[in-house]
């Protein structure tokens, strides 16, 4: 497949634009010394040429749309198509973030209610649309945590408590935001080890972040006993909403006893994950902390939405503007087509999916924590492994061949060759057969033909990549040959 | 069942059957009762189709659009003509409905087209490596700050007052939370003062950091301000406006250590101010202290050529807290659209657009001032956006100017008190003389 600079040939065109209709002041205006010489090398194409060129690239990515789309930790749910249409009114692409109030009341209600919507599914006070995606709302969260202890004068809350079990991004988070990281054990059932955190908290502890369901898709039956001892030792609950999908109308963060929540709005809430963004991370905060949310909040005075930027003891502003506001439409626009029964439904196929595929799949493949689990289960290739040398990672090139797209693995890092599965609630029973089935084949295949498992994929495109070589000598971006 | 659930009644049955539960509930277990919600969310009920659309087209059209508007509002967000094959091309699902190409078999349709982006990202900035987008322009000029204290290892950053109002306040943020010191430089006929920058500059100066062109539309000596900068073997950090370096010189030519910039005007809509991009690019020294996702090309196990994302050891998923930046989703599919942009526009159409721009500006600048109602308030030279000074107050000039279907310029004095009745226009390639002078005769009644 060739580089769209490889396509390119000076004189063809692709751009239509206007002949100039006012005076031309050429580049005079502006010295010598501040023009360049010579034009950045892009490319020149035909209009064909480069709607073919994305055309024919984007056939060599496997989206939702393709097929099933396991990937743990990562909820990738069908993105509604009717969303993409809301998302698109020339009255939401066409305004102009520094307009006027009252040119924008459109605009303003659906953050507004987004954000009242939202309070309500995680029981929270507040929110903020403002951090755009969930690392993002993870930073701000703490931001607003540092701010609240220190506005108490505790400027000695200077440690996040994290467990084993945490995505990556929490610790890389709260260090960004200033704090010490530490780290505890979870237990033999997978959940936080009561001892460990009672022995971790003290005057120091700012805060605990915990993902519930947490990343081995098990939701901590001791919820209120460790809000408690965090709580008791002066420190805040931070709910990692990654996982929300498992838990819509079935339990609330707020209730949970958590004080500051982040939802990924491209997780839990339908919205593209865009091959990699752009995301959404809107945060929830109780009572107690939404002063330091980030300016501006947007408030309601009688009928007329305005943004509220009088907020003294506010963290400031984490981005331009306000938000990712295209993806907040797309998610508000799901809430609407789903309702509280629908969020439920959410949950409770999420559950099943997961829990169906666990049950009919650990006979083959070794299953750490045997329970009930939420919204996704998480697998270890060990058994095959130890007697066939097959890896999480054959396993996972393997399902290439089939159409797959592989689980999330070697994450979480508790967990030996880890293979997460979610499977989301929009996935049928039929395409779980098919999954589960083609999981059972390679499960025979790393048994008695484990060499086709560890050469895969076979039918790619492209074969596996060296990435130790990429990594060594990288090569960054494209230089022509001369 | 909702219509984006996959499974039947009866399947949920059949299924619970043969994992053996009796019922959805006692998968919930693990849920205590006392934090199990007993009533249903108070949320509206669900709406068909038709009902949502009716609904959401009922709040979009309380938006005063710009095609309805003739817009003039510039200041970091600006309305550049897209071409229409963008949108058909961004709805591929394939682009929009994956997600981080972590398996890059089934992925080389977004790696390839990250690589591309890095590619045109380092044409346009001069510099040779380039990220894969970063949350906008303002993240990305934060998390620059925190990476030049991490390659200088020093603690302070100065920041001309200059750069957009937005980003500083972002950076200020993130600084406060890092312990970094952030200390601003005034400017002088709108640009960065240069006696100030040589009295603040010193031992702990990580990096000195410039908007160009800058909040007030002009453009910056950059050279002069990197020699000042490097000769305190500080990082010079520029953020700059991708449209314009088709024109003028870039920050790797001119010196810049680390270029960033809000990616928006490539191709992306005004959208009430996200998604957006932030591009970010670096010397070659720089390159394992750069944040976020990073594409490399390499081959197959047949020789073919492929790319995967690299130097990882840099990322959340493997550093945890010595991670360079917690930084984990960007904001690909808007690069994707940047990546489009550039190749539509080419060599030859974005120095069009940039020119178009120059002509247009200086035509509404030189008309405004004629009618004696405006005078300008910097002398220095500036590309597609300028400030004047008007006889009136911002807000009573932009409410005229509605009543005439025209969104008027930016209230400086917001975020700058001294400057009263400050005006900044941004006059993009999509404004006809017909609109241009609709304007002139509005304002300068």
């Amino acid at each position: 497949m060739q580089l769209i600079f490889e396509k390119s040939k000076k004189g063809r065109k692709a751009y239509s634009l206007p002949e100039c209709d006012v005076p031309d002041v050429s580049l005079d205006v502006i010295d010598k010394k501040y023009l360049r010489a010579e034009a950045p090398e892009l490319p020149e194409v035909s209009e064909l040429d480069a709607v073919r060129h994305f055309t024919q690239i984007s056939q060599r990515n496997h989206g939702v749309d393709s097929g099933f789309y396991p990937l743990g930790s990562c909820t990738m749910k069908y993105n509604p198509k009717v969303n993409e249409l809301a998302a698109r009114f020339d009255g939401f692409t066409k305004i102009h973030p520094y307009q006027q109030e009252k040119t924008v009341q459109g605009a303003l209600k659906l953050m507004y209610d987004l954000g009242r919507m939202l309070s309500e599914i995680t029981a929270m006070e507040e929110f903020t649309l403002q951090p755009a995606a969930g690392a993002h709302g993870e930073l701000t969260g703490l931001m607003i945590m540092k701010a609240y202890h220190h506005n108490r004068n505790n400027e000695k809350r200077t440690k996040i408590i994290v467990p084993d079990s945490a995505h990556g991004t929490n610790p890389a988070s709260a260090a960004v935001a200033g704090f010490d990281v530490v780290e505890i054990k979870s237990n033999d059932k997978g959940l936080v080890d009561l001892e460990e955190l009672k022995a971790a908290v003290g005057e120091d502890t700012a805060g605990f972040m915990l993902t519930n369901p947490n990343t081995l898709g098990l939701f901590d039956e001791n919820i209120l006993e460790i809000s408690k001892i965090v709580h008791d030792a002066g420190g805040l609950m931070y709910y990692d909403g990654a996982n929300a999908n498992a838990i819509l109308g079935i339990s609330r963060p707020g209730d949970m006893g958590f004080d500051v929540v982040h939802l990924n709005l491209h997780k839990t809430f339908s919205t593209p994950h865009g091959g990699g963004g752009p995301g959404s991370g809107p945060v929830g905060v109780k009572k107690h902390l939404a002063e330091f949310l980030p300016v501006p909040v947007i408030s309601k005075k009688e009928e007329e939405y305005y943004m509220d930027y009088e907020r003294p003891n506010s963290i400031g502003k984490v981005k331009s503007f306000y938000g990712n506001f295209g993806v907040l439409v797309r998610a508000y626009a799901y809430i609407l087509s789903m309702g509280p029964d629908g969020l439920k439904e959410v949950a409770e196929n999420a559950v099943l999916n997961a829990n169906y595929i666990a049950n009919k799949l650990k006979d083959k493949y070794f299953l750490p924590i045997d329970t009930e689990c939420m919204h996704e289960c998480v697998f270890s290739a060990d058994w095959q492994k130890e007697k066939n040398g097959v890896s999480a990672l054959d396993i996972a090139k393997r399902l290439l061949d089939f159409g797959f797209h592989p689980p999330t693995i070697y994450f979480p890092l508790i967990v030996h060759e880890a293979l997460m599965v979610e499977p989301t609630e929009t996935e049928s029973k039929e395409t779980l057969d098919e999954f589960i089935s083609v999981m059972r084949q390679i499960a025979e295949e790393a048994e008695n033909t484990p060499e086709m498992v560890k050469t895969a994929p076979h039918t790619t495109l492209i074969s596996r990549l060296d990435e130790a070589t990429a990594a060594r000598k990288p090569i960054l971006r494209y230089t022509k040959l001369t | 069942m909702t219509r984006y659930i996959g499974n039947t009644t009866d399947d949920r049955q059949q299924m619970l059957n043969e994992i053996g539960y009796k019922d959805i509930d006692s998968l919930f277990r693990a849920v205590p009762d006392s934090v199990r919600l007993k009533e249903k969310l108070k949320i509206p009920e669900a709406l068909s189709e038709m009902e949502l659309i009716k609904k959401i087209k009922s709040l979009s059209d309380k938006n005063f659009n710009s095609d309805e508007y003739v817009c003039f509002m510039g200041a970091g967000a600006y309305d550049h003509y897209i071409p229409s094959a963008i949108d058909q091309l961004i709805m591929r699902q394939e682009f929009y409905t994956a997600y981080t190409p972590y398996q890059p078999e089934i992925s080389q349709g977004t790696l390839q087209a990250i690589f591309e982006y890095q590619t045109m990202i380092s044409e346009l900035t001069g510099l040779p490596v380039a990220n894969a987008s970063m949350y906008d322009g303002a993240t990305a000029l934060a998390e620059a700050s925190a990476m030049s204290c991490e390659a200088t290892r020093r603690k302070e950053v100065l920041v001309a007052s200059s750069v957009h109002p937005e980003s500083r306040r972002t950076l200020n943020t993130y600084a406060k939370f890092r312990n970094i010191t952030v200390k601003e430089i005034s400017y002088e006929n709108g640009q960065i003062s240069l006696e100030e920058l040589n009295t603040k500059i010193n031992d702990n100066t990580a990096a000195v950091i410039i908007q160009n062109p800058n909040f007030f539309g002009i453009i910056e000596d950059v050279e002069k301000i990197a020699e000042i900068t490097h000769k305190n073997k500080s990082l010079l950090v520029l953020s700059a406006d991708p449209i314009s370096l088709s024109i003028l010189k870039s920050p790797g030519e001119m010196g810049a250590d680390i270029a960033v910039g809000e990616g928006q005007p490539l191709g992306n809509s005004l959208n009430f101010g996200g998604p957006y991009l932030g591009f970010m690019a670096v010397t070659e020294k720089l390159m394992r202290k750069m944040p976020g996702r990073i594409v490399g090309q390499t081959t197959d196990k047949e020789g073919r050529r492929g790319f995967v994302l690299t130097l990882q050891t840099r990322e959340q998923h493997i550093r945890r807290e010595k991670a360079t930046s917690n930084i984990c989703s960007n904001q690909a599919l808007n690069a994707l659209q940047a990546t489009m942009y550039l190749t539509f526009m080419g060599k030859e159409g974005l120095k069009k657009v940039a020119k178009l721009c120059l002509n247009k500006s200086h035509y509404a600048y030189s008309e405004l001032i004629k009618t004696n109602k405006f005078k300008p308030l910097f002398t220095a030279p500036f590309f597609k956006e300028f400030a004047v000074i008007s006889d009136k107050p911002v807000s009573d000039l932009n409410e005229k100017l509605l009543k005439s279907n025209i969104i008027g310029g930016y209230n400086i004095e917001i975020d700058y008190p001294e400057l009263k009745n400050a005006y900044l226009l941004a006059v993009t390639e999509k404004r006809t003389k017909e609109e241009i002078d609709a304007l002139v005769r509005k304002a300068g009644e």
